[in-house]
């Protein structure tokens, strides 16, 4: 065993009738296998049950975002984002939008950067419960995936009231949002952050001291600071392993310095402590949540958006009754307006890492050239070589807690 | 892990300084875009510089955050590749840039000093074509195997020209 493994390279198929070790066989793992939740393909050389060497084929769902974003205005590229990383588009939609802002100097109001960061906030939530729910269904235990999706079909219609769309919800504009938080919206937050934290300890009663959730998770695919950072990875993943970089401390963007959270780290980087990570997320999630709300109350009522009226889309009905509005409105939908010549790195924590936009702006319609840096296809790099040795249960376990979303992987 | 504490933290003056001592030459056209150090190099020297960077103990530019690349068709050496890398404990970012030849683009792989670079390079590969030296693996990622052009490169179209359904005369233009 020992031998056939020290013979293998990374991201080398090995298959060959003339070897000894023809005992070897190969086994498709996707691209549409029940347990990889997305069109993830690997090519795995099994000896029994334990996988001998893998390599990942990626790329089914490349849609050629970045080539695409070269011929689109700015405020036509949100769409693009929102189908990165589905399961918390409004993470990517600020993200642009702030990516944006930079690049052109926008001071947002406090007011603005408060709603964001609900969003953002709330955003992280599902993408964990989608994490977090699913590899519980992966090991064994569906129910408590079933109490956390209808928390998540409540954040959606959150999503709903603020924007009108759920999944690919583009919300915001560059310069603010396109409407204001309604009444109605701000009661749903509420009533969402006071249920959920007893729905969240109800999930994690189900799971955090089940023994046959720990022997199934704990110890599997352990990864230490070195490696992690050798492959660069970034978030819930990197802190499990017990180094606490975060980009919403490190770098705060959207005023996330004025919060008061924590940023909780595991010790083995195991699977057991990404989902430990995951969890204690959500709830410093509420907690921000919770501030936001509060310090919102103190804002002055009705301010949605910057004071920018050359690069905020002006309200429809101003377009068609007010001369400024609807020049400003021409020039930004034909992208005349006067945009700096330089480029501009802007990062986010998005729910699976430090999500970058490197944008190259030649003072042009659209972009020279935009760079998505992406969380999980940088962290998705490690599974191949890290699932040598591993059982092939193990391997669909460690890739359920990779939270790979095949979106944000193909771009 | 042991990461040093670092008594008068690094800022982009005193990096900026650090370099130019250590490279002189190599490493130039300082510039500041939106506060974030920018320098040029060459491509004979980059692995020198990364590494330094990397290994440094006052530097430590540990976290290679993304490589990628940007063609400049109108320029004589029209291939940039661009790193960037991040120092936790000064908390502070770096961009190098090392313009190449575009007809023949190759650079030294930085697959020797980080794993997580493998990929990166790869998809720079795959969509501009530049010849990572030294890397294991140099295939297409996201892109089928058989394509043949290197698609964020600037001559090539987004759609396919024979279209005649969007031609201008169609809407008036």
């Amino acid at each position: 065993m020992a031998d056939s493994i020290s013979k293998i390279t990374a991201n080398a198929p090995v298959y060959n009738d003339n070897d000894s070790q023809d005992e070897l066989i190969t086994l498709n793992l996707g691209p549409t296998h029940p347990a990889t939740h997305g069109v993830f393909q690997n090519v795995l050389q099994m000896d029994g049950e334990r996988i001998v060497s893998g390599v990942s084929t990626i790329g089914y769902i490349h849609r050629a975002f970045e080539k695409i974003a070269e011929h689109r205005p700015f405020y036509q590229i949100t769409p693009l984002t929102d189908r990165l990383n589905y399961c918390s588009s409004p993470i990517n939609n600020m993200g642009w939008h702030m990516t944006v802002e930079k690049l052109l100097n926008i001071e947002m109001p406090k007011r603005v950067d408060y709603m964001r960061v609900i969003i953002m906030e709330l955003a992280r939530i599902t993408d964990h419960i989608i994490c977090n729910g699913i590899l519980g269904v992966d090991t064994g235990a569906f129910s408590g995936f079933l109490y956390l999706m209808h928390e998540r079909e409540k954040i959606y219609e959150i999503y709903e009231e603020i924007c009108g769309s759920r999944l690919t919800t583009n919300i915001g504009r560059i310069g603010g949002f396109e409407r204001d938080f309604n009444e109605r919206s701000f009661d749903k937050i509420r009533a969402f952050v006071k249920r959920f934290p007893a729905v969240l300890a109800e999930f994690t009663q189900l799971f955090d001291r089940n023994r046959i959730f720990i022997e199934r998770t704990s110890g599997v695919a352990a990864v230490d600071i070195e490696t992690a950072l050798d492959y660069s990875w970034s978030g819930p993943i990197l802190r499990a392993t017990g180094l606490d970089y975060d980009v919403r401390v490190q770098e705060p963007y959207s005023s996330y310095e004025d919060f008061d959270f924590d940023i909780p780290v595991g010790t083995n980087g195991d699977v057991y402590d990404r989902y430990m990570v995951r969890n204690e997320e959500m709830r410093q999630s509420l907690r921000i949540i919770e501030q936001a709300l509060s310090k919102l109350e103190k804002e002055p009522k009705g301010i949605f958006h910057a004071d920018v009226p050359e690069f905020y889309l002006p309200p429809k009905e101003k377009v068609y009754n007010n001369m400024e509005a609807l020049i400003y409105h021409f020039k930004i939908v034909m992208g005349e307006i006067e945009t700096p010549k330089s480029e501009v790195y802007h990062a986010v924590e998005g729910a699976n890492g430090e999500l970058g936009f490197y944008l190259i702006n030649d003072g042009g319609r659209s972009p020279y050239r935009l760079h998505f840096r992406r969380p999980s296809f940088v962290n998705y790099a490690m599974y191949a070589p890290m699932s040598r040795g591993m059982l092939l249960s193990d391997a669909i376990l460690n890739m359920s807690s990779l939270n790979v979303i095949a979106g944000e992987l193909d771009a | 892990m042991e990461f040093k504490r670092i008594m008068d933290k690094l800022n982009n003056d005193s990096l900026l300084l650090r370099l130019q001592e250590r490279f002189g030459e190599v490493v130039r056209k300082p510039d500041l875009p939106y506060g974030l150090l920018t320098l040029e190099t060459n491509k004979d020297q980059i692995i020198e510089v990364l590494e330094f960077l990397k290994k440094d103990e006052d530097l430590q530019f540990i976290y290679l955050t993304d490589i990628t690349a940007v063609h400049y068709p109108e320029q004589e050496l029209s291939m940039a590749v661009v790193y960037h890398l991040h120092s936790f404990v000064n908390k502070l970012r770096i961009r190098l840039k090392v313009y190449i030849n575009g007809v023949n683009p190759e650079i030294p792989s930085a697959t020797i000093l980080w794993k997580g670079a493998n990929w990166m390079e790869r998809e720079t590969y795959d969509f501009f074509g530049i010849q990572f030296l030294g890397h294991p693996d140099l295939n297409r990622i996201l892109n089928m195997d058989d394509m043949e052009a290197f698609p964020m490169r600037k001559e090539f179209p987004l759609e396919d020209p024979n279209r005649v359904d969007k031609k201008d005369y169609f809407f008036g233009r």
